[in-house]
C-alpha cells in the first residue's frame, strides 16, 4: 500500500479504493458523510476544462471537488 | 387533530415538488428563529385526507369532491415544515442543526422522508439518522417512474422491513402516490408509531455504542433526548451534544477512553467508522431490496455530460447558453415584452391621470399621485417582466441539472477571488439588471458567498447605464465610441476583481466553504416548480417595490418639487433636490464634475440609472434626443477628463433604490447592504478624483 497516492492522481477514467479521509472538523466529516469512507470505490470521471475541480462517481452518484480536497483523500 | 408533518430529505430528491404538491398556494416563508435559514411552512390541502387515490394530475379536480368524505375538514389542519435539504444531521452546517434541533425539541407529528429511489445508497445515509431521533417517520420512496424506466426494481416490503418505518412509492412531479403517502403518514400520526429499534453496527462499533449509551442514559432521558441519538452523536464526536448533556468530567473521560480502545481496535477514526457502518448497513439492506435491471452502461446524463462537460466544448457551449439566456431577457424578445408592459403602466397612469384631473382634485394632489406615486412605482414595475423571464430561464437551468454544472465548470477562475462557480451567474446578470442578478445569489449555499458575490455584482455594468454611456460618448468622443464604451465595461470587471481580491483578504477571508456538491442527474423540470420560482421571485419583488421603492419615490419627487419653504419649486434647480445638490457639489470638484447640475443627476441616480441622463436634460432645458443635449453637457463637463471621471463615477457608485432593496434581502443585514453600497460610492469617488488628477498631471484636463 503505498501512503501518497491520493484521489487527486487518478486519472480520468481510472478508479481507487479509498483508504484514508483527511481534512479537519467540517470538511472531514462532510466527505465522510457524502459517502467516502474507507473501503469504497471511486471512479474519477472527469476533470473541469480548466483543470480542478475533479467529477467522481460513487455510490451511484455523481459529486464534484476540489483537487485541493482531493489530495485529502487517500487511496489503497 | 391538527398534526404538523416536516419533510426531510437530500437536496435534488424531490423535497420542494413534494412540498408544492402537498400545499399548493397554501405557503408561508420565513426564517428559523435566530438564524438566516429560509424556512417554508404550509398548510396541506385537505383533499389529501380521504382515501381517495387518484392518478397523474387529475387530483388535482377532485379537491371539491373529496371534501365531502374523510376526516371533517375543521379538524383537519396539517401544517407541513419544509426542512432546508441536507445530506446529514452533523453539527457542522446551520442547516443540518436548525434540522436536528427542530426534529428533537418542537417534535413535529411525522417526519416525512423523501427519498430519490434513483440514488437510494447516499439517500438512506439521511434516513438512519432521522430514525434515531425518537419521532414517527415515513419515508417517501420518490422518482419511482424513474426507476422503472430503468428497469430497476425495488423491493418496497424488504425496505420497510429493513428499515422498520413504513415505505411508501411516489412520483412527486406527476403526483403519484401522494394520496397513499398522506394516508399512510396520517395513519403512524394517529398511532404515534414510532420506527422500530434497529441495530445498523456490529463489532468493536457496537460494544462501544451501547457502553456510551448505557452511560449517558440517564442524563439524555433528563434533557429528553433518546440515549440511542445522543450516545452516536457522542461517538461520532459531536460538541453540540455533549455540551447539551452537561456530563461529568468523569463519564466525558470514560466515553473518550471507550471511543479510543474502538479507533485501535477499528484502526479508523470515530466519525469514518459511524460513516462507514452506516453505509455498510444500507448497501446489505440494497443487495437484497433493489434489483438492477439492465446492464451497468452510459447512463443518459453521462451521455449528455460527454458534451456539456466536455474538456474542449464545455466552455464554448456554455458561454453560448449564458449569452443565450441574457440575449432572450435583455435582448429583442425581453425588450418587447418589457416595452409592453410600460406602455401598459403608462396607459394606465395616463387614463388615470386624466381621471383625476375630470374629477377636479387639486394640482398638487394630482402631481403627488401621478409624478410621484404612480410614475416611480410604474417605473420599478417595469423591471417586474424582466425578472420574470430571467427567473424563468434560470429556473429551468437549476431544475434540469444544468446549475450545478455550470459551477463546476466556472469554479477555477472564480475561486481565485475567494468564491465559487455558482457566484458566475448573478455576475453574468449583473450586465443585464443588477436587482434580478442579486436575487439570483440566493441559490448559493453559504451567506459569506452571497454576500460576496451581491457585493461585486454591481460593478458589473447594469443595462440602465448605456444611455448614459451612449449620450456622454457621443458628446466626447465621437467616432469612438464603441471603444469607449467596451473600456467602460471592462474597467468594472477590472474593478470587480480588484475588490475581490481585497475582500477575499479582508471581510471574507478564512472561512470559505470547500466546494463539494453533487452532480445531479439531468431531469426535465416540472413546470409547476418552474412557474412557482417565477411567482415567488414576482411576489417578492412586488412587496418591496411597494414598500422600500415606493417610500423613496415619495421622497425624490417630494425633494425635487417643494423648496425648503415648502412651496412648489418652479424648477428642479430652486427645488431642495438642487440645493441639496449644490450642498455636496463641492465634494465632487475633486473628482471634476463640482457643479450642481452633475451632482443632481448623481442623486437623481440613485432612484434609477436612468435618471441620470433625464435629469442632466431638464436642468439643461434641452432635449435629450437634440444635438444641444451634446453641447449643453459640453458646457455642464468642462473637460474630457471631467466627463471621463462622471463616468467611472457612474458606473461605480451605488446601485438604484431597487437593487439596494434587493440586497438588503438577499444579504439578510441592512447593515451589510449599506456597508456594502457606502463602499462601493466611496471606491466611485476615488477612482473618479484619481483619474482626474491623475488626468490633469498628464496634461489630459
Amino acid at each position: 500500500m503505498s501512503d501518497s497516492r491520493t484521489l487527486a492522481d487518478l486519472k480520468p477514467g481510472e478508479s481507487g479504493v479509498v483508504s484514508t479521509v483527511g481534512g479537519e472538523d467540517a470538511l472531514h466529516r462532510h466527505l465522510l458523510d457524502m459517502g467516502i469512507t474507507p473501503g469504497v470505490k471511486v471512479l474519477l470521471q472527469k476533470t473541469a476544462p480548466m483543470g480542478d475541480p475533479v467529477e467522481i462517481h460513487l455510490r451511484g452518484y455523481a459529486l464534484t471537488l476540489r483537487l485541493e480536497d482531493a489530495r485529502k483523500i487517500g487511496l489503497a | 387533530m391538527r398534526y404538523t408533518f416536516a419533510l426531510a430529505g437530500n437536496q435534488n430528491s424531490g423535497k420542494t415538488t413534494l412540498f408544492n404538491q402537498l400545499t399548493g398556494s397554501n405557503q408561508h416563508v420565513g426564517n428559523w428563529p435566530g438564524v438566516t435559514v429560509e424556512q417554508k411552512t404550509g398548510t396541506m390541502l385537505h383533499h389529501h385526507h380521504g382515501s381517495q387515490t387518484h392518478i397523474g394530475l387529475s387530483w388535482r379536480g377532485k379537491r371539491e369532491e373529496s371534501k365531502t368524505g374523510g376526516v371533517p375538514e375543521e379538524d383537519s389542519d396539517v401544517t407541513i415544515v419544509d426542512l432546508p435539504g441536507i445530506y446529514s444531521l452533523s453539527p457542522y452546517s446551520l442547516e443540518e442543526i436548525v434540522s436536528r434541533n427542530y426534529i428533537v425539541r418542537d417534535k413535529p407529528d411525522v417526519v416525512i422522508n423523501i427519498v430519490d429511489a434513483t440514488n437510494l445508497e447516499r439517500n438512506l445515509y439521511l434516513t438512519l439518522q432521522l430514525l434515531q431521533l425518537g419521532r414517527p417517520v415515513v419515508v417517501a420512496l420518490n422518482m419511482m417512474d424513474e426507476v422503472r424506466s430503468h428497469g430497476d426494481a425495488i423491493d418496497i416490503k424488504g425496505l420497510e422491513k429493513g428499515l422498520g418505518v413504513p415505505v411508501i412509492a411516489i412520483c412527486a412531479r406527476k403526483g403519484e402516490g401522494l394520496d397513499e403517502l398522506v394516508r399512510r403518514t396520517m395513519q403512524v400520526a394517529e398511532r404515534k408509531q414510532l420506527p422500530n429499534k434497529l441495530d445498523i453496527c456490529g463489532g468493536a462499533a457496537h460494544k462501544a455504542l451501547h457502553a456510551i449509551q448505557h452511560l449517558v442514559e440517564q442524563p439524555a432521558m433528563a434533557h429528553d433526548i433518546m440515549p440511542r441519538y445522543a450516545a452516536t452523536k457522542l461517538f461520532e464526536g459531536d460538541a453540540p451534544m455533549l455540551e447539551e448533556l452537561e456530563l461529568s468530567a468523569d463519564t466525558q473521560h470514560i466515553i473518550e477512553e471507550i471511543l479510543s480502545a474502538m479507533e485501535r481496535e477499528v484502526g479508523m477514526e470515530r466519525a469514518a467508522v459511524m460513516a462507514d457502518t452506516r453505509y455498510t448497513f444500507i448497501e446489505k439492506l440494497l443487495s437484497t431490496c433493489y434489483t438492477r435491471g439492465s446492464a451497468e452502461g452510459d447512463t443518459l446524463t453521462d451521455r449528455i455530460d460527454n458534451v456539456l462537460t466536455h474538456p474542449v466544448l464545455a466552455i464554448p457551449v456554455f458561454l453560448v447558453m449564458m449569452l443565450l439566456v441574457f440575449y432572450i431577457t435583455f435582448g429583442p424578445f425581453g425588450t418587447w415584452i418589457a416595452d409592453g408592459f410600460s406602455a401598459l403602466v403608462d396607459n394606465g397612469v395616463d387614463l388615470l391621470s386624466g381621471a383625476l384631473t375630470g374629477w377636479g382634485v387639486a394640482g398638487w394632489v394630482h402631481d403627488l399621485l401621478i409624478n410621484g406615486v404612480f410614475t416611480g412605482v410604474g417605473s420599478v414595475l417595469s423591471f417586474l417582466p424582466t425578472i420574470l423571464i430571467l427567473f424563468l430561464l434560470l429556473s429551468i437551468l437549476e431544475d434540469s441539472g444544468y446549475m450545478a454544472r455550470a459551477a463546476f465548470l466556472m469554479d477555477r477562475p472564480l475561486r481565485k477571488l475567494g468564491l465559487n462557480g455558482r457566484s458566475f451567474i448573478p455576475m453574468m446578470m449583473g450586465f443585464g439588471c443588477t436587482v434580478p442578478a442579486v436575487m439570483s445569489a440566493r441559490s448559493m449555499n453559504t451567506q459569506r458567498d452571497r454576500r460576496f458575490t451581491i457585493m461585486l455584482t454591481p460593478f458589473m455594468s447594469c443595462g440602465a447605464k448605456v444611455p448614459i454611456y451612449a449620450l456622454f460618448t457621443r458628446a466626447f468622443f465621437p467616432g469612438n465610441q464603441v471603444l469607449v464604451m467596451s473600456a467602460f465595461y471592462l474597467t468594472g470587471i477590472v474593478v470587480a476583481i480588484c475588490a475581490g481580491l481585497v475582500l477575499k483578504r479582508t471581510v471574507f477571508h478564512g472561512d470559505a466553504a470547500p466546494f463539494i456538491m453533487e452532480l445531479p442527474s439531468y431531469r426535465l423540470p416540472a413546470p409547476a416548480n418552474v412557474a412557482r420560482q417565477m411567482w415567488d421571485k414576482a411576489k417578492d419583488f412586488l412587496k418591496r417595490a411597494f414598500t422600500v421603492i415606493f417610500l423613496a419615490t415619495l421622497v425624490v419627487w417630494f425633494l425635487q418639487s417643494f423648496t425648503f419653504s415648502l412651496a412648489p419649486a418652479p424648477d428642479v434647480a430652486h427645488s431642495m433636490l438642487g440645493v441639496i445638490a449644490g450642498f455636496i457639489a463641492p465634494i465632487f470638484r475633486p473628482a471634476g464634475f463640482g457643479s450642481v447640475e452633475a451632482s443632481t443627476a448623481v442623486l437623481t441616480g440613485v432612484m434609477a440609472k436612468e435618471s441620470v441622463v433625464s435629469t442632466l436634460a431638464v436642468l439643461a432645458g434641452v432635449d435629450a434626443e437634440s444635438t444641444q443635449m451634446l453641447a449643453s453637457l459640453q458646457s455642464i463637463f468642462p473637460s474630457t477628463l471631467a466627463a471621463v471621471s462622471f463616468l467611472v463615477f457612474v458606473l461605480l457608485y451605488m446601485p438604484c433604490v431597487a437593487a439596494f432593496a434587493a440586497m438588503r434581502r438577499e444579504m439578510e443585514s441592512g447593515h451589510w447592504a449599506a456597508g456594502a453600497v457606502a463602499a462601493q460610492t466611496g471606491l466611485a469617488w476615488l477612482l473618479a478624483t484619481l483619474v482626474f488628477q491623475v488626468g490633469r498631471l498628464l496634461g489630459l484636463g
